[in-house]
Parts: C-alpha cells; structure tokens; sequence
C-alpha cells in the first residue's frame, strides 16, 4: 500500500510544523489546513485516508467540520483538543469522530491512535479469528481463549468483547457500548457496562486489577488494546 | 457563645432603622424599672442605670443613635425624677450638677467607645491587608518558580542546541533534549493544577456523576502513578462485591491521583501506602494512608490552604494539588479530611454521599 495521506486541520502553525514532521518522519503524506472553510475544499478536491482535527478552530468550530464532513467522508477522523472535558469528547465522537486526544500528548500515543484508526478502515468486518498476544477470538464459533483455554463467557459478555475486540485500538462511549449490545432502551444504564467490563476482565484479564487488553477511558469509556 | 460567634455579634452592626428602635428601646425599658423602683432606690441611683445602658449601647451601636440615647435619657431622667418631678426644671444647685455630669459623663462615653471602634476598624482592615500582600507574594513566589524554572531549562537547552550544535557530544545533546521534556511535563502538571483551581474558583466546575467502580478508578489511578510508586509499597483493600457508587469518574480519580501522588512524594522509599474503601451508611469512604513522618502538628491545619506547601518541601509543586482535592470532593457534597495516625503516618479521608447499586444483582446472560 502506498503511503497514507493525512490532513492537519489546527490554526496553530506550530502544531502543524511539528505535526508535519512527525508525519512525514513515518513515511505518511501531510497536507495542512489552518481553518475549517480551508479544510473543506480540500478535503473534496484531494479525500485524505485520515483527518486530524483541531476542535478550537477560530472560524467554524470543530464540532460543525465534524458534521458537515461526515455527510460524505468515511475515513477516519481523530480529534485533538486542548479541553480534557469529557462532554466535548464524547460529543465529537457520537458525531463520528473515530477517536481523540488530548493536547498535549506524547508522540508515540499519536501515531498509535493513527496507525489503529487506518487498520480499522482498511479491514473488512467478517474477520474470522483475532489474536492478541495471550487471547484468541474466533468470531465465527465465538470461543474465546486465554493461553490456550476456552474461557466461558455469557452471551453478553461475549457480546462486548467482540465488539470491543472489533474496535481494537478505537476508544467506544458508554453509550455506544450500551446501544450495541444491550440496546436502545438500555442507553441510559451504564451501570451495566461497569459490571460487565469487571466480569470481563476477570475472565479474560492475567490480573483484572492491572488490564492489559480492558482499558478504561475516563468519563468516556473502553478501549481495547491487541498488543 | 464563643468567640467567632461573639466577634460576629459585635462587628455586624443592624441597619440603621433597628439601632434607633433599639436605642429608644432600651432607654423606654430603663425609664420604666425605675418608675416602678423608684421609691426604693431614688433618683441618683436611677441616673446611673441609664449611664450603665448608654455604655453598653455605644458598645453595639453607631455614635448618631448612641447621643440620641444620652440626650433623650438626660432629658426624661430630668422630667421624670429629678424632683420637682414631671417639671423640666430643676430644683436644687446639687441636681443641677448631677445633670449636667450625667449629660457629659455619657457623651464622653460615646465619643470614646466610637473611637475605639474606629481605632480597631482600621487595625483590622491593615492586618486584612498585610495579610493579603503576604498571600500575594507567596503565591508570586512559588508560581513564578514553579513556571519559570521550567522556561529557562527550555529556552538554555534549545539556544545551546541551536548555537553550540558542533560543540556539544551527542550525549549531552541527548541530555539536553531529555531535560526539554522533563521541562515540559513538569510545565503542563503545573498548568493542569491552575487551570483546575481556576475552574474550581469560577464555579463552573460541573459533577458529571454516572456509575462507577471504585476498584476500577483505584487501580487505574495506581496505575497511572506507577512510575512514581516503583519504590512504594501499595496494598488496596476493597470489599468483594461493593456496589458502584454515582460520581464523578474523573474527577475522583483526580483527587486519588493528588492524594496518591502527595503520600509518595512526602515520604521516604519503601513506605507503605494503604487505599480502602468501604461503605458506610451510602456514604463512599476512601482513606489513602501511609506510615511515612506525619505532617507536623504546627502545619497540618494549613494542608489544604490554597498555595500552602509544608516547610522545607521538595522543589516541584505549587501546594495546589490538595486544595484542589478538597474542592473535587466537596463539589461531590462530600468531605475530604487529614489526620496523624497514632504512631506515625498520615491518613487523608474522602467521605462521599452518593446513590449505590449493588454490583451483583445484574442480569447476566
């Protein structure tokens, strides 16, 4: 695969410069936009495989570039903000931001958070099988195990690992979790979801208390780490 | 009624309307004990009671009503008692003596009690000031410290790395760069700390409680904290089955980090920090201990003061992080406390009111 295009929008050209060329030093292609007006063209004219977009931008603001790119673009978008206020990043992803990070982060976080949101793009959905290091799932018999052996899971359990596993590297929201495996009329349970990952992770965790594949997102849900 | 109370009652004058009342009040009051002792006690001693109520009202009331009290008490003890009484005049030499000393005695009363008042308004509001200045200075102090010391490291190490790029070995470049970042992070902790007081002050500051699970927020807090806890001995102690608690998740794993954080930093390698949870009466209690030197007796009130750092504490703080603590989980309506244990170590307390639900009765299929 030649190498991935990835559109800056930040109207800080600090950010950009530095942005660019850790980009570039990973062998992805970089185009840069200071505004939202700006983004958008381009975005029409030259489609990204990837966006990453500042919510504080000073024309339109983030949340609006969000939802007028989601009418038409289907790859991934990852936002960046400066505000560690989860209602602003939950709000980002339910408008289809596919993941987020909090300014200021560490570059390797970043090119991990990119690497996982292409490989989510890029890989068909019918996968039979995932393996990640001491845990095996096979999505079409939906067995499960750890070192080897078959863990019992029940049919929600099961659920929520699998869309998680699906997910793998991709932050998911309560609520998403909530509307995917237990259902609409469940979205305001979150309970649920709280005693359910600690099920999970006695099940399939080497320690539950130090989870390696279970990962807690503060105040806006779980990700789930392969490797 | 103790002392705060007593002060309160002393310096919070009433409105003006109820200190006329009150004046005029007190001297009616007065007048009529002594119609009804007067045949036993005469009128001298009549004049001295009203002396003794205009003294206590200059204590409470502004001068204006305080004179009114004197001019109107001299004028009916005068009507009323001074014999020839119900006559404004004045029979004998003697009375007239009596009355006018009377009338002097309780304005000097007045004036002087008023004066005094003035003298200590003013010792107060200077102290209130001094205090302040005091404050100010302390938090210019350890603020500009705390972000400049940071500034120079960046801005020496990159002009060396710019201007001296021939000169230095690749391995105190490498020193260099690696001080940039430990610059950096040290900037962005003390700016997190500030930007957090500040939403703290602003009362923008909004609890987002949803279900949470107190061990998850416990090991993930430790977790985040590992690098610092390496030398520590840290044991949790949660009972099984404890239900979820409604509350904040991030911000209660921001008062555990602080806590956490603060036990490490003030004691010595290899102590032991201790976190438990139970549940009390649905209040969540969290205490972090640890067996380290305790906080010294003469400090441990001023912990949670805002910008307060103990004498002679490590460089790398700006004595934030526990008032920010306090303030997280007294947004919660709950509260955050510090003791001494017995033989040594300290024990901080989060009590939180909160909703549970039982983590255990779940549907599960």
């Amino acid at each position: 695969m030649s190498s991935p295009t990835i559109l800056i929008i930040d109207d800080e050209s600090q950010i950009r410069k530095m942005l660019s060329i850790t980009l570039h030093a990973n062998d992805y292609k970089v185009l840069e936009a200071p505004t939202g007006k700006e983004a958008l063209p381009l975005i029409a004219s030259h489609p990204p495989d990837l966006i990453l977009l500042d919510l504080g931008l000073p024309d339109i603001n983030g949340h609006e570039v969000l939802k007028h790119l989601r009418e038409w673009y289907t790859n991934p978008v990852i936002i960046l903000s400066v505000l560690s206020d989860e209602t602003d990043i939950i709000k980002a992803l339910d408008n289809g931001a596919n993941d987020y990070l909090v300014k200021p982060f560490r570059t390797g976080e970043l090119l991990a958070r990119i690497r996982s949101a292409l490989r989510l793009s890029q890989t068909d959905d019918n996968i039979p099988t995932g393996e990640f290091n001491d845990l095996t799932i096979d999505f079409s018999t939906r067995v499960v195990k750890k070192d080897g052996q078959v863990v019992k899971l029940t049919a929600t359990e099961y659920s929520l690992l699998a869309l998680l596993a699906k997910n793998e590297g991709k932050v998911l929201t309560h609520h998403y979790l909530l509307m995917n495996v237990w259902g609409p009329t469940y979205t305001n349970e979150s309970q649920y979801v709280r005693v359910f990952i600690a099920q999970l992770r006695k099940k399939i965790e080497q320690d539950a208390n130090r989870p390696a594949h279970l990962i807690t997102e503060s105040g806006v849900g779980y990700r789930f780490i392969g490797k | 009624m103790d002392e705060r109370t007593l002060r309160v009652y002393l310096f919070h004058q009433p409105s003006k309307k109820v200190q006329y009342a009150l004046s005029i009040l007190a001297i009616a009051v007065v007048i009529g004990i002594g119609m009804l002792l007067h045949d036993w006690i005469g009128y001298q001693v009549v004049a001295l009671m009203l002396l003794l109520a205009v003294s206590m009202l200059a204590i409470f009331l502004d001068i204006v009503p305080v004179l009114i009290a004197a001019l109107l008490s001299a004028v009916l003890w005068n009507f009323l008692f001074i014999p020839p009484r119900f006559t404004f005049a004045v029979g004998s030499a003697e009375d007239r003596l009596l009355l006018l000393m009377y009338f002097v005695i309780a304005l000097i009363n007045a004036v002087l009690t008023y004066k005094i008042k003035q003298v200590q308004k003013e010792v107060r509001r200077k102290e209130a000031k001094a205090n302040a200045v005091k404050f100010y200075n302390t938090l210019f102090n350890s603020l500009s410290h705390e972000l400049r010391t940071p500034i120079t490291t960046i801005i020496g190490a990159t002009d060396n790395l710019i201007s001296l790029e021939k000169k230095l070995s690749p391995q105190d470049q490498r020193t260099l760069i690696n001080e940039i970042s430990i610059a950096g992070l040290r900037l962005n902790q003390q700016v997190e700390n500030l930007l957090n007081m500040s939403r703290l002050e602003s009362g923008f500051l909004r609890v987002k409680r949803d279900w949470c699970d107190i061990k998850e927020i416990i090991y993930k807090t430790i977790h985040v904290l590992e690098s610092v806890l390496l030398k520590y001995k840290v044991a949790v102690f949660i009972p099984e089955h404890f239900p979820l608690f409604k509350i904040d998740f991030g911000l209660m794993e921001h008062v555990l980090y602080n806590l956490i954080n603060n036990a490490a930093i003030h004691t010595p390698e290899n102590s032991a920090i201790t976190i438990e949870a139970a549940c009390e009466d649905n209040v969540l209690v969290i205490t972090v201990a640890d067996d380290g030197p305790g906080f010294p007796a003469a400090e441990i009130h001023k912990v949670f003061d805002k910008f307060y750092r103990l004498q002679g504490a490590r460089p790398g703080g700006t004595g934030l992080g526990l008032s920010i603590a306090r303030g997280f989980v007294e947004a919660h309506g709950g509260s955050l406390t510090l003791e001494n244990l017995p033989v040594h170590g300290a024990k901080f307390s989060i009590r939180l009111p909160a909703e549970t639900s039982p983590s255990s009765n779940l549907k599960n299929e």
